[in-house]
């Protein structure tokens, strides 16, 4: 008879004089009953856990500003540059990494509307004043003169760098100016406008990929792309409610989504402009900014119903909501370099920086938290569409005004769309067609 | 099949033979060539055919059962056996010292006897990790112990009847179902809880991944104990009097019981009426278990009886005779089933073999092994959980004895490990909770979690719409049958109702008298019609 019986020797398990176990493994299924159910319950403590751990607010800079915050801008060359500027003309920059002032001037007058960049580390800022000033705050001292200061004749409303040449591009009441940072206070180069265009346009943007192309959009509700090469402008789509701010995609050069009063977010292909690529829509009040993630795949708005939500490019409704008891009117955010926070300023005169992921943490990981943290993202992807976990993952704590206003707009739309439908069956058939949300608000595109 | 797999390499080389007489030799190496290429083509094909019918079964075979192929080369184990050598060889001729003789003597100190004469009968635990052991004489003696070094965790004279005592998550805790209550107590055997509803239980069961202590008593209510919050999750009426045996599927955490008119119920802490109902025996049902993998359930009844039934389609596989009725059944991680009948422990293999295809389930004849006969009445037999070893507990205390092939040799140490260190122990119990599955995920198909509601929007809707008139049952009634076997008149008779007057059974008198009325009126008629002469002939219902 053979005979042989199972025989494992302890010190197989863990060697004599050492306290390492080993942990042998064995993937029968027979072994691991309840897989699905456990697994399920795993994803629900994931998200759970996520919602525990979602804490956006990382704290606001310094001490801000005196005046409401109206823009903030990135150093596109630094991954800890902060500018921004406020309504009673002082310009200041913040050091990211310990959240405090590297440079504050009085740069302006007025309000200041406009700041930006170069590729120098130079500061452009134009203001209600009339004057745009150039700072240089990486290397002069606190309240030193700018380095060149080129007059108009009328208020500035937003400023923009061209990604390599020394051109800027200033707007006005009267169009948009072209400078040169190399020549200081010269007049400008080039003048852009839609031939009959008479308003004034409040906002302008330079594609960083297809760089010389210039969005700019109008209160005359119209967004108009400029083509620096012929100094000409190439299209206009009119909408039915002006846009606040422009912002280009920086991985699909054509594409920019544009901040509209109607409360909502275009995504447009600016070669296809009668037809929005898609359309973003939680806030419940103007959206006064909207800025791309360097990714290129989710995007950040600020509103004027206090909040600052975060979007996925390709999904209608946003993926988080952010707001504080004291934050007012948010007018500017931008996305920091390395895709991990997002900044705010608003009315309330503070800068507030933001986790751009809310239950993420930066610190230093050791390999089984990063590994659980992965594993965690997959359990949570694989049971998405469980209701208890859609419920959990989906819920937010939205301040009551917000919430109650976004109902009455609800009801609001209803009614709307009602009193479409019934239009549309008390005439002729074929008369009155349906119009696709995307293109409602194009009012008209011109060539 | 066979056939197909000799006959395609041959093919090729008939084909050369012909080309041989045919073209000049300068041609050949090419030839040859080709030909060696067919039959490594034919010898792919074959290996690639046989993986499919162990594998595959017919199926293609998925990247995921390739891999887990792969993993199986990393299983360090290999289970024992016992392997007659010629053909008067018998296997259950063997006896335990052979056995003994011929192990590592590691191995061979697994088998030892615990004589405990006095408390008796005795039933035996193991932990869920089979490190330990507990010990529960009916006349109140209480004892754990790591059985493999022989250390001894606690003792307790308890003074007092104990019906059943199991351990709970991990070795820290077991119950213990005593005189009138249920208690659990600690690993230093201090009383932690009383569990005041459970009254006069007399089996236990543990679902681990729940953390439900699943109780029945002489009264046969089925209750269900959350031991994390002590919360008590269900109380199922089981209306079939002193359950008899008493089980859980381990893959699917439903409870089987035995009913003293032989049939087998199964219960769900979330249905009040059992999920299914099948008669085993005739006669009680002494004890049952299932396999570990859910498919197929061993039952031992009064009729001396033992059934192989497969609970995936509820339907008998095999029957077996047995001298006494079984006391006490349980399956191996490997497959191999225990009964205890009288004095005497018959352990068989192979009654269902997955590997197999199930139409073609052949008859075990003989068993495997045997023990007893020693005048020890068998009380409960138990596999030890990662090892070749059975747990007996008798009258006469407990015996554990080596059956080579019975236990899963490689353990996932994430899942249960035996060797398992006190931090790890800690760690996986705050892991299981964490993890811990509601009550409401136990199913008949441990599975169905995650996947898509097929029910349609209307089934749906109706479920959702609770205004809905609710359906007036004696208005249905009216419509059924007439005469003395009138669904109303059923309604009527039913027992238990008989003195009781309520709005209902008035209305059903009113209808009665109602229809009696105008079946009157019609016999009225009727002999009206037929005349005086013919009037006798009027009938009812005609």
């Amino acid at each position: 008879m053979k005979i042989k019986a199972l025989s494992r020797s302890t010190s197989s398990i863990q060697a004599p004089g050492s306290n390492v176990t080993r942990q042998p493994r064995n993937l029968d299924p027979a072994l691991h009953p309840f897989e699905r159910a456990r697994e399920y319950t795993r994803a629900l403590n994931a998200t759970k856990m996520e919602r525990m751990f979602a804490q956006p607010l990382l704290g606001d800079l310094g001490r801000g500003h005196v005046d409401g915050v109206y823009k903030i801008i990135n150093d596109p060359e630094a991954l800890d540059r902060l500018a921004s500027g406020s309504g009673d003309g002082v310009v200041k920059v913040w050091d990211l990494t310990s959240r405090a002032e590297v440079f504050q001037i009085k740069a302006h007058e007025n309000m200041v509307r406009g700041l930006c960049w170069n590729r120098d580390r130079k500061l452009l800022s134009c203001a209600t004043d009339r004057t745009i000033k150039l700072w240089d705050p990486y290397t002069t001292e606190k309240s030193s003169t700018p380095v060149a200061t080129w007059l108009g004749r009328e208020a500035y409303t937003a400023v923009t760098h061209h990604r390599t040449h020394t051109s800027f591009a200033a707007s006005s009441s009267s169009g948009i100016h072209v400078y040169d940072t190399s020549r200081p206070s010269s007049a400008a180069s080039t003048k852009l406008a839609w031939p009959n265009a008479v308003d004034t346009i409040t906002n302008v943007s330079f594609n960083q990929t297809e760089t010389s192309i210039l969005a700019s959009c109008a209160s005359d509700r119209s967004i108009v792309l400029y083509d620096l090469r012929t100094s000409s402008p190439l299209s206009k789509a009119t909408l039915t409610l002006a846009c606040n701010a422009i912002a280009w995609n920086p991985m699909e050069a054509f594409n920019f989504a544009a901040a509209s009063e109607d409360h909502n977010i275009y995504i447009f292909d600016m070669r296809k402009m009668d037809r929005a690529l898609n359309l973003l829509r939680d806030h419940v009040a103007a959206v006064m900014d909207v800025h791309f993630s360097p990714t290129g795949e989710e995007l950040v708005s600020a509103s004027y119903d206090r909040s600052i939500r975060l979007w996925k490019r390709d999904q209608g409704h946003s993926r988080d909501i952010y707001h504080t008891k004291r934050m007012q009117r948010v007018f500017s955010c931008a996305w920091t370099p390395d895709n991990n926070f997002v900044l705010s300023g608003s009315d309330d005169g503070n800068i507030r920086l933001w986790r751009a992921v809310a239950s993420a943490r930066q610190g230093v990981k050791t390999f089984a938290h990063r590994q659980k943290l992965e594993y965690d993202e997959a359990l949570k992807n694989r049971y998405k569409h469980m209701p208890e976990i859609k419920r959990i993952s989906r819920h937010r704590h939205i301040p009551k005004n917000v919430k109650k206003a976004g109902e009455i707009k609800g009801e609001e739309i209803k009614a709307i769309k009602r009193r479409e439908e019934n239009e549309r069956r008390h005439t002729k058939k074929g008369e009155k067609r349906r119009r696709s949300e995307r293109e409602k608000m194009v009012l008209a595109t011109e060539e | 099949m066979a056939e197909t797999t000799i006959s395609r390499p041959r093919r090729p080389s008939q084909h050369a033979d012909r080309s041989q007489n045919s073209t000049d030799l300068a041609e050949r190496p090419a030839k040859r060539a080709k030909v060696q290429l067919d039959t490594e083509v034919a010898e792919n094909k074959k290996r690639a055919l046989e993986a499919h019918t162990i594998y595959g079964r017919g199926k293609k075979i998925k990247p995921t059962t390739l891999k887990a192929k792969d993993a199986e080369i990393l299983l360090e184990h290999e289970e024992g056996f016992l392997e007659p050598e010629g053909e008067l060889e018998r296997t259950y001729k063997i006896r335990q010292e052979d056995i003994r003789r011929s192990v590592a003597v590691e191995t061979a100190q697994k088998g030892f006897e615990l004589k405990l004469q006095e408390l008796g009968p005795y039933k035996a635990s193991y932990s869920r990790n089979g490190r330990d052991l507990l010990l529960a004489g009916r006349k109140g003696h209480i004892a754990t112990m790591q059985w493999r070094d022989g250390k001894l965790g606690c003792e307790l004279q308890l003074g007092e009847t104990v019906r059943d005592a199991i351990w709970l998550h991990n070795n820290q805790s077991f119950a213990v179902a005593q005189k009138k209550y249920t208690y659990i107590y600690d690993q230093a055997g201090v009383e932690l809880h009383k569990l005041e509803k459970q009254i006069e239980v007399t089996n236990m069961e543990f679902l681990p991944f729940h953390f439900l202590l699943a109780t029945i008593g002489n009264a046969g209510y089925l209750k269900y104990t959350d031991t994390s919050t002590g919360q008590l999750v269900a109380e199922l009426p089981t209306k079939l009097g002193t359950p008899t045996a008493f089980a859980q599927n381990k893959s699917n955490a439903i409870m089987h019981v035995g009913h003293q008119n032989g049939a087998v119920t199964l219960w769900s802490p979330n249905s009040t009426t059992p999920l299914v109902k099948l008669l085993a025996h005739h006669g009680p049902v002494r004890s049952l278990t299932m396999d570990r993998e859910g498919r197929y359930m061993v039952s031992a009844g009064s009729d001396m009886k033992m059934a192989v039934w497969d609970i995936r389609n509820f339907k008998p596989v095999h029957t077996y005779f047995l001298r006494q009725p079984g006391a006490s059944i349980d399956i191996s991680d490997r497959n191999l089933t225990a009964v205890g009948w009288g004095t005497q422990v018959s352990v068989w293999r192979g009654l269902f073999d997955k590997a197999k295809s199930d139409q073609s389930l052949e008859k075990v004849q003989s068993p495997y092994l045997g023990w007893g006969g020693e005048g020890q009445r068998v009380e409960r037999v138990q596999w030890c959980p990662f090892e070749d070893v059975l747990g007996i507990s008798h009258v006469k205390g407990f015996s554990s004895i080596l059956v080579p092939g019975a236990g899963e040799p490689n353990f996932d140490a994430l899942e249960l490990n035996p060797y398992e260190t006190t931090k790890q122990r800690q760690e996986s119990e705050v892991k299981s909770l964490l993890n811990k599955l509601q009550p409401g995920m136990i199913s008949l198909n441990p599975d169905f979690v995650g996947n898509l509601d097929l029910a349609s929007h209307a089934i749906r809707k109706a479920e959702k719409d609770l205004d809905k008139k609710p359906e007036d049952k004696i208005e249905k009634l009216k419509m059924r049958g007439r005469g003395r076997n009138s669904a109303l008149r059923r309604v009527q008779r039913k027992k238990g109702s008989r003195n009781v007057v309520d709005e209902e059974s008035m209305r059903i008198e009113e209808i009665r008298r109602g229809q009696n009325v105008k079946v009157q009126e019609k016999l009225k008629k009727q002999e009206e019609a037929y005349g005086p002469a013919l009037a006798r002939f009027a009938r009812k219902g005609a």
